[in-house]
């Protein structure tokens, strides 16, 4: 077997696997898992509306999973993704409502004001690592709670004591009446051209630049890149920034575009720690992560539909849907499954 | 170069891995034949799944044609339809109604969908609007931009929000004057104290629970002026763990009466006070209950921790504009408060928890509100 044909049939046959184990899941707990799945397919494709707020899912979802698969690339493991995002949902949640500029500014300042707020909350981590190597995961964890608190801290501050912060100006908008009506009155937003834009600037800086060549062999070997005449603390600050920037765009999504503002949170938002997922399943490559961040978002909106149209309970769809994207992880198995049963056949 | 690089490093790096494993399990080998047949069955069963598929969406699309007249569905905020709270107690309320209208559950009669987070409210209201229910309830204040977009876009479809209040000509808003409720809550706790220490674990820190604390700290006060409340947010609505925790300090400071108004984070006030009494059974603990009766949360053996609840009888407000709607009455751009006065708000029997003499101290308190005589702070100092 060649190895292309491997590399389509290896997710095919994961995903046929994690539908069955699913199926047998649903099965077991007395559901119809056909019923089910059509509601799970339905829920993802079945009409203009689901589709709209599918790839409304999804951008949030590219720009996380860049953050963490360009940050791997550089060798760290940014789990602040989490944080970062929050932190860029606010600025860009504020920025947005509290100026009145034209749109051609507005939009623009916005988005850069979320991405700059990821960065510096990417910077800290990043700083610390470099200079005292602190382990960044320990940081950046840690960076997640400060990030909750402290967002819900400034939403009180900002709206005078409320519990969410204003609408955004319309020109500070990523929505559009276009985009909406076309899907019927989703949610659906420009967001998704700035996450896929930022697909192929990630692509670009990582494959074109001498900085990506910089960052990628530090990632390989910090030891031989310092000897290379790399400076290696550079290049790691910079990799936390710009994936601390990715993630506060991610951010930007939610404000600008499916929420219109921001509220007091009790927890975490979980798009930033699905972005390690869709950053793994994606092999940490820009093109990658496009398709893990529609399997997670196709899912993840999706699933909504199962207890929706097929009454099966929430619950029981949560362990379908982690049993398709463990089986998808863990491809690999299926890959060496695979070779083996080529090689056989090479031997007779 | 750069590509060159990173491809040479990750190709090398798997095939080193391929090999050590080979070199381990050669007599695995057959195994890999094995799995590959069960794909290949996956395969053909998951090409017959999608045709039957198909039959079955056409007998679905069919079927939704017949209607009743009238029919009803909720969406849950985060803390689910079976937080032994506020969202069930909505839910309730629209089972019984659809009892009394012998109506089914599912399409053309009445559903509910919960929500996992906030993202879910828009689409969750959406879902429901499309399968043609004629009255959808956002059960929850979080939920009011959701209603207010959706509304604006869908207007041939009613809509209530409980405890929030938007205003469009097809949803009508509920509020309950929680304060006083929670008033008499607080004049039941401020009586039966030992230690003089009294404890309020409240959800997020958003208008609807601040009037909880502030009816409950006036009514504290009405008794026994110089008790100061201690009072604590968890900031979340399904964080049992935060409720345990809070609860767990107060009762360790010597508090010995809580009243929670934290939804789903409130069973974990519940559950502390659970294992206290376990531990002791002379231990002086009690939990005021919220929204519905929640004594069956406070069972320990024989014992009981649940000193009374503070009704919010959000089932009798869904069932009202439920009613309204159904006789075409529906209260589309107004909003219903609920207070003592309309039976919205009240404390739930306590099964001898209180004694008579205190109960009756606490009526005369309901009467004197009822009445307008003492107007209960609807915001915290």
């Amino acid at each position: 077997m060649s190895n292309k044909v491997v590399n389509i049939l290896v997710p095919v046959i994961s995903i046929i696997l994690g539908l069955i184990v699913g199926a047998i899941v649903m099965l077991v707990s007395g559901y119809d898992p056909v019923a089910g799945y059509i509601a799970l397919w339905n829920g993802i494709f079945g009409d203009a509306y689901a589709i709209g707020e599918t790839i409304r899912q999804i951008s949030p979802y590219i720009l996380a999973g860049l953050a963490v698969a360009f940050a791997f690339r550089t060798g760290l493991f940014n789990i602040g993704v989490e944080g970062q995002l929050m932190v860029g949902w606010f600025a860009a949640a504020y920025v947005g409502s509290a100026f009145e500029l034209p749109m051609i500014i507005h939009l623009p300042l916005s988005l850069l004001a979320a991405a700059v707020a990821g960065a510096l909350w990417g910077l800290i981590p990043g700083i610390l690592k470099a200079t005292l190597r602190v382990h960044e995961v320990i940081v950046t964890i840690m960076m997640n709670y400060i990030a909750l608190h402290t967002v819900n801290a400034l939403i009180k501050a900002v709206s005078g004591g409320g519990y969410k912060t204003e609408k955004i100006q319309p020109t500070a908008s990523l929505r559009s009446d276009f985009l909406s009506q076309l899907t019927d009155f989703s949610t659906l937003h420009y967001g998704i051209f700035v996450a896929l834009a930022m697909v192929i600037v990630t692509w670009f800086i990582l494959e074109k630049t001498k900085t990506g060549y910089e960052l990628k062999s530090v990632g390989f070997n910090d030891h031989a890149s310092q000897y290379a005449g790399m400076n290696v603390n550079k290049n790691i600050i910079l990799a936390m920034v710009i994936s601390g920037a990715f993630a506060g765009l991610g951010g930007a999504m939610e404000a600008l575009g499916t929420f219109g503002n921001m509220t007091n949170r009790g927890g975490f938002t979980g798009i930033g720690f699905d972005g390690i997922a869709v950053a793994l399943l994606g092999a940490n490559s820009p093109l990658g992560v496009i398709f893990g961040a529609s399997l997670f978002g196709s899912l993840k909106y999706g699933a909504n539909n199962m207890p929706n149209a097929a009454n099966i309970p929430l619950e029981i769809v949560s362990i379908v849907i982690a049993l398709i994207i463990f089986f998808v992880a863990s491809g690999y198995i299926i890959r060496v499954g695979l070779q083996r049963l080529a090689k056989k056949k090479e031997a007779k | 170069m750069p590509d060159t690089l990173c491809k040479t490093f990750s190709t090398s790096h798997k095939y080193q891995i391929i090999k050590n494993r080979e070199v381990h399990t050669v007599s695995k080998r057959k195994y890999g034949l094995a799995l590959s047949l069960v794909l290949a069955a996956g395969t053909i069963l998951g090409a017959c799944g999608t045709d039957k598929d198909k039959e079955k969406d056409n007998n679905t699309s069919s079927s939704g044609g017949n209607q009743s007249e009238f029919s009803v569905a909720m969406v849950t905020d985060v803390g689910g339809v079976d937080d032994k709270s506020f969202n069930q107690s909505a839910w309730e309320g629209i089972q019984q109604f659809g009892k009394d209208n012998e109506m089914t559950k599912g399409d053309g009669g009445f559903d509910y969908l919960q929500s996992k987070d906030e993202s879910d409210y828009t689409s969750n209201l959406n879902a429901l609007t499309r399968r043609d229910f004629n009255l959808v309830f956002g059960v929850g204040f979080l939920m009011e931009d959701a209603i207010d977009t959706i509304a604006s876009q869908q207007t041939e479809t009613n809509y209530a929000i409980i405890d929030g209040v938007v205003d469009q000509p097809n949803v009508a808003s509920i509020l309950f004057k929680e304060q006083e409720g929670a008033f008499l809550a607080g004049v039941a706790a401020a009586l039966m104290t030992k230690s003089d220490k009294i404890g309020f674990v409240g959800g997020m820190e958003i208008p609807v629970i601040e009037r909880f604390q502030a009816g409950f700290e006036a009514g504290v006060a009405a008794v026994k002026p110089d008790i100061k409340v201690d009072v604590q947010y968890t900031g979340a609505f399904d964080k049992a763990e935060l409720g345990k925790a809070a609860a767990g300090r107060m009762y360790s400071s010597g508090v010995d009466i809580i009243f929670h108004a934290a939804g789903g984070s409130g069973n974990g006030v519940f559950t502390e006070a659970k294992e206290r009494k376990k531990a002791d059974k002379d231990a002086y603990v009690w939990v005021i209950g919220v929204d519905s009766d929640q004594y069956e949360e406070g069972k320990v053996g024989d014992d009981n921790v649940t000193l009374t609840s503070m009704l919010k009888r959000v089932d009798v407000a869904v069932q009202d504009i439920s009613n309204l709607a159904k006789e075409g009455k529906f209260p589309g751009g107004e909003t219903k408060v609920y207070g003592l006065h309309d039976d919205g708000v009240t404390l739930a029997d306590s099964r001898g928890a209180i004694p008579e003499d205190v109960l009756k101290q606490v009526d005369d308190y309901a009467k004197k509100i009822a009445d307008g005589e003492i107007e209960v702070p609807e915001f915290t100092k």
